[in-house]
C-alpha cells in the first residue's frame, strides 16, 4: 500500500461535490481527505484543487497553517506524546525522549520498517492520566519509561 | 415520534417522561451511572459499561446502566455512582461489574472497597460528602454525570428546553437580552466580556443574515472543561444557541469544535439530529412559534490562535486562521461580514437555567462583579486532579486543599497557574485571595477558559515560563511583528538563562518585550503571551537571579544547571541508585557511602527519583 499512485474514491467526490456550493467548505473537505488516508497526498489535492476550483497555493496555505493536517504519511501506527501542560509537569517530555531512544527515530519521523511514527500533541484532556500517550487511538493514562517497551510490543506486527 | 413538537406536545412529553422516572423511583428501580468522560474511557470505562450490563442482565437486576459525561474526578476514575443511595464507586475495574450487581444491587450490600473512603462505610458512604464535591457548586455541569448526553429524552426530563420555550413564548427579544444582562454573566472564555452586551450589539444591527457561533475550539494545554461539557450535556448548548437566535435575530448557528474532540463532535451530532428529528432544530416553525434556527458543526484544526474571535471567523470560512483588528468587532461585521455572536461553550452552558430560573437567581451567586461558577480543570501537582466547578469568590485555597485534597508526596505548594498560555503564575502569598476576573487580573493572571495547574517545589519557573512560550511561539499566526519576534525572542532569553547563560541584563530585556508585546500585539494571543513571563519578573526574582548570578536551578529542573550530591549522613548504601544509575557514574560498595562521579553522570535524575531516604540532593 501507498505505491500505486492515489486517486479520489467515488465516496470523497461525492462529498465533495455535497460541500462545493457550501461556502467554507475547504477545511471540512481536508478533514475528510486525512480521516481517509492518514495525511494530504499531494495527486489527491492536486485534484481537490480542480474540483473546487480554488488554487493549489490557497489550499496549501490552509493546510501548513493547521498543525492537525499531515504532509508527511504517518508509520503503521501512530503514537501521540501529550506535551500539554500538566503532562509536560508529570514527565511527558521524558516520555517523548525515551520513545525516540526506543523507537531510534526523532519525533515525526517514520521508523525505517514504517511501524512507528511519534508526534507530539498538544493536551487530549484526559489531564487526570498524565503522563498521556495515544497510540492508534487507544490511550495509555499514567505512562512510565519502564512500561514503554510493553506498551510498544502490543503494536509490533507479530 | 417523528411528528414536529408544539409547545404542549413538548409539556406532555415532559410530563410523561418525569411520570415515569417517578414511578419507576417509587417502584426501587436502582440506577448505575457510570462515566462516560474521555479519561474514564479510556481507562477501561468502556469494558467496564459492557461487563455492567451483562452482570446486570446475568442477574436479572432491576436496575438501569446509563452511560453519562464526565463525573469530573477524573484521578480516580472509571467511576460508577449508584442512585438512589448516591454510593460513589472509585478505580472501578471491569471484573467488578459482578459485585457491583450482585452485592450492592441485587444483595443491598455496600461495596465496601471500591469506595473513595473506605471508612465512610459506617458513616454514610454518599458521594456528596467526598471531600472533592463538598464545595462544589455545579451549574454549568447540571446534566454532566446525570443523563445519558445520547438521549434526547434524558435532557427533556431534566427540564431540558424549558429556557427556549420560555424565550420563545413568554419574553421578547429584548427581554432575553435585559435577562442576561441583569444575571451578569460574562464571557467565560478568558476575557469576561458581558454576554448580555454582546447580544445587544448584535441584535441592534439591521443585517439580512446574522449568525450564532459557539467557541469550541479549546486550545488551552490543561484544558478540558468544554469538551467535558459538551460530552456530557450537548443539548443544553444547542438550547442556548437557539435563544441567543431569538435574543439576536440569528437564524444560522456554528459549533466550532477542535477536531481532536471525536467524543464531543460525536455527540453533538447525535444531539443536532435528534432536535431535527422532533423539530426543535432546522425547521421553519419550531415549536409553532415562528421562530426558526439551525446549528451546523465546524472542525478546527489544531491553532491556538483560533480561540481569538477574529481567527475562529476566518477558519469557519476556509481559510487561514489569521486574526483582523477589531472594530469591526464581528457582533457587527463577522461571519461573511454579516453580525455574529461568538460566545464560549461555558458561557452558553449557563444561558438556558438564567432563562429558566431568572436572572436574579444566578446574580446571587458569586461576587459583586462576577456572578455564577467557574468549572476548572484542576490538574499538575495534585492529590484529586479533575474537573471542577466552583462559585466565583472561592479562594485558591479551598480549590487545591479542600477540593484537590492538597498536594501529592508530601511536596510544597509552589505556584498555580489560570488562564493556560495567557495567564500568569500565582504564588503561595495570593491563596486566600477570592478568585474573580478582576483579582486575578490585578495580580497579573487571568481566569482564562478554566485551566488551573498546580505546582510543586520540585518544578523551576524558568522551565514553565519557557513551556508556555514555546507554545505560544509555536502557536502564533505570524501576522503581526510583536508577537512573532517578541515571543521568539523572550524564548531566546530564557532558554539562554535555563542553560546557565543568562546574563543580568535580560530582566530589564524581557520587561521591555513583554511590555511591547502586550501593547502592540494585534490579538489576545500576542497580547497576553508574555504574561508567564511577567509573573515569574513579578513573584520569582529570586529564583530567575539564582539561575543568573549562581548558575543553579534551585528545583533541579533545569538539566544543563543541575549537580546531584549524596548526603553523606542520609545514605545508608543500599546500593538502589548505583543500580539505577544508566552510565555507572555512582561508585560504592554495599552498607558504605556512595559518591557521583561528576564527570560521568549525565544528569538523568534516576538516582534523584529512585533514593527513597532523600539522599541525594540537588546542590
Amino acid at each position: 500500500m501507498g505505491q500505486d499512485k492515489k486517486t479520489l474514491t467515488p465516496e470523497l467526490r461525492a462529498f465533495i461535490a455535497e460541500w462545493k456550493p457550501k461556502p467554507g467548505n475547504l477545511i471540512m473537505v481536508l478533514h475528510r481527505i486525512q480521516q481517509t488516508y492518514g495525511y494530504m497526498p499531494r495527486e489527491i489535492i492536486l485534484e481537490l484543487a480542480d474540483l473546487l476550483e480554488t488554487p493549489l497555493a490557497k489550499i496549501y496555505g490552509v493546510i501548513t497553517f493547521y498543525n492537525f493536517f499531515k504532509l508527511k504519511q504517518p508509520g503503521r501506527n501512530l503514537i501521540q506524546v501529550c506535551l500539554g501542560t500538566a503532562c509536560y509537569l508529570k514527565g511527558g517530555d521524558d516520555i517523548m525522549k525515551a520513545l525516540e531512544q526506543e523507537l531510534g527515530v526523532g519525533v515525526n519521523t517514520v521508523t525505517p520498517d514504517g511501524e512507528f511514527s511519534t508526534e507530539a500533541v498538544r493536551c487530549l484532556g484526559c489531564c487526570g492520566l498524565a503522563p498521556v500517550i495515544v497510540i492508534n487511538g487507544e490511550v495509555f493514562g499514567k505512562v512510565t519509561k519502564a512500561a514503554l517497551p510493553g506498551i510498544l510490543d502490543k503494536f509490533r506486527r507479530k | 415520534m417523528s411528528e414536529k413538537l408544539t409547545r404542549e406536545r413538548l409539556d406532555a412529553l415532559r410530563a410523561q417522561l418525569t411520570a415515569a422516572n417517578a414511578k419507576e423511583a417509587k417502584d426501587g428501580k436502582q440506577y448505575l451511572l457510570v462515566c462516560g468522560g474521555t479519561a474514564c474511557d479510556s481507562n477501561g470505562g468502556m469494558a467496564l459499561y459492557a461487563a455492567l450490563r451483562k452482570a446486570a442482565e446475568y442477574a436479572g437486576a432491576n436496575v438501569s446502566i446509563v452511560r453519562t459525561g464526565c463525573m469530573g474526578f477524573c484521578e480516580r476514575g472509571p467511576i460508577v455512582k449508584v442512585l438512589p443511595s448516591d454510593t460513589f464507586y472509585v478505580d472501578v475495574k471491569p471484573e467488578d461489574a459482578a459485585a457491583i450487581v450482585n452485592e450492592h444491587i441485587v444483595g443491598g450490600q455496600v461495596v465496601t472497597r471500591l469506595l473513595y473512603d473506605k471508612s465512610q462505610a459506617e458513616a454514610g458512604h454518599e458521594g456528596r460528602d467526598i471531600d472533592f464535591y463538598a464545595k462544589q457548586h455545579r451549574i454549568v455541569l447540571r446534566h454532566c454525570g446525570l443523563i445519558d448526553p445520547e438521549k434526547i429524552e434524558d435532557y427533556i426530563a431534566h427540564d431540558g428546553y424549558v429556557g427556549l420555550e420560555k424565550a420563545l413564548f413568554e419574553m421578547t427579544p429584548e427581554g432575553i437580552i435585559q435577562e442576561i444582562l441583569d444575571s451578569g454573566l460574562r464571557g467565560r472564555g478568558g476575557a469576561g466580556f458581558p454576554t448580555g452586551k454582546k447580544w445587544q450589539f448584535s441584535a441592534a444591527v439591521e443585517a439580512d443574515q446574522k449568525y450564532i457561533v459557539c467557541n469550541a475550539d479549546e486550545g488551552d494545554p490543561g484544558a478540558y472543561m468544554d469538551r467535558s461539557t459538551l460530552e456530557g450535556d450537548p443539548h443544553a448548548i444547542l438550547e442556548a444557541m437557539m435563544i441567543a437566535g431569538r435574543a439576536t435575530g440569528a437564524t444560522k448557528g456554528f459549533i466550532y469544535i477542535r477536531a481532536e474532540y471525536p467524543l464531543a463532535i460525536k455527540r453533538l451530532q447525535i444531539a443536532i439530529d435528534q432536535a431535527r428529528e422532533l423539530g426543535l432544530l432546522g425547521c421553519d416553525d419550531i415549536l409553532g412559534s415562528g421562530f426558526t434556527f439551525d446549528i451546523e458543526l465546524r472542525f478546527g484544526a489544531g491553532a491556538f490562535v483560533c480561540g481569538e474571535e477574529t481567527a475562529l471567523l476566518a477558519s469557519i470560512e476556509g481559510k487561514r486562521g489569521q486574526p483582523t483588528p477589531r472594530p469591526p468587532f464581528p457582533a457587527v461585521k463577522g461571519l461573511w461580514g454579516k453580525p455574529t455572536v461568538i460566545n464560549n461553550v461555558e458561557t452558553l452552558a449557563n444561558v438556558a437555567i438564567i432563562i429558566q430560573k431568572g436572572a436574579k437567581w444566578f446574580s446571587s451567586i458569586g461576587t459583586a462583579t462576577s456572578k455564577g461558577t467557574k468549572v476548572f480543570a484542576l490538574t499538575g501537582k495534585v492529590k484529586n486532579s479533575g474537573l471542577i466547578e466552583v462559585p466565583m469568590g472561592i479562594t485558591l485555597r479551598e480549590i487545591i486543599f479542600d477540593i484537590g485534597g492538597g498536594i501529592p508526596n508530601g511536596r510544597k505548594f509552589k505556584a498555580a497557574q489560570t488562564g493556560g498560555p495567557s495567564g500568569g503564575m500565582i504564588p503561595p502569598e495570593y491563596l486566600d485571595m477570592p478568585i474573580d476576573y478582576e483579582s486575578l487580573a490585578k495580580i497579573g493572571s487571568i481566569m482564562g477558559s478554566g485551566g488551573l495547574i498546580v505546582m510543586d517545589d520540585t518544578d523551576c519557573i524558568v522551565d514553565v515560563a519557557k513551556f508556555y512560550l514555546e507554545f505560544t511561539v509555536d502557536e502564533s499566526c505570524g501576522k503581526c511583528m510583536p508577537c512573532r519576534i517578541g515571543g521568539r525572542a523572550l524564548l531566546n532569553t530564557l532558554t539562554r538563562i535555563s542553560e546557565g547563560n543568562g546574563e543580568p541584563e535580560d530582566i530589564q530585556k524581557m520587561r521591555d518585550i513583554c511590555d511591547a508585546m502586550n501593547r502592540a500585539s494585534l490579538c489576545g494571543l500576542g497580547q497576553t503571551a508574555s504574561n508567564p513571563v511577567q509573573a515569574m519578573l513579578r513573584y520569582f526574582m529570586d529564583e530567575v537571579m539564582t539561575h543568573i548570578t549562581e548558575r543553579r536551578c534551585p528545583a533541579g529542573k533545569c538539566k544543563k544547571l543541575v549537580r546531584y550530591r549524596i548526603n553523606p549522613d542520609r545514605c545508608v548504601g543500599c546500593t538502589l541508585c548505583a543500580r539505577v544509575c544508566p552510565v555507572g557514574a555512582i561508585v560504592g560498595k554495599v552498607r558504605e557511602k556512595h559518591a557521583i562521579d561528576q564527570q560521568k553522570c549525565v544528569k538523568c535524575g534516576q538516582c534523584y527519583n529512585t533514593c527513597k531516604l532523600h539522599a541525594i540532593e540537588i546542590a
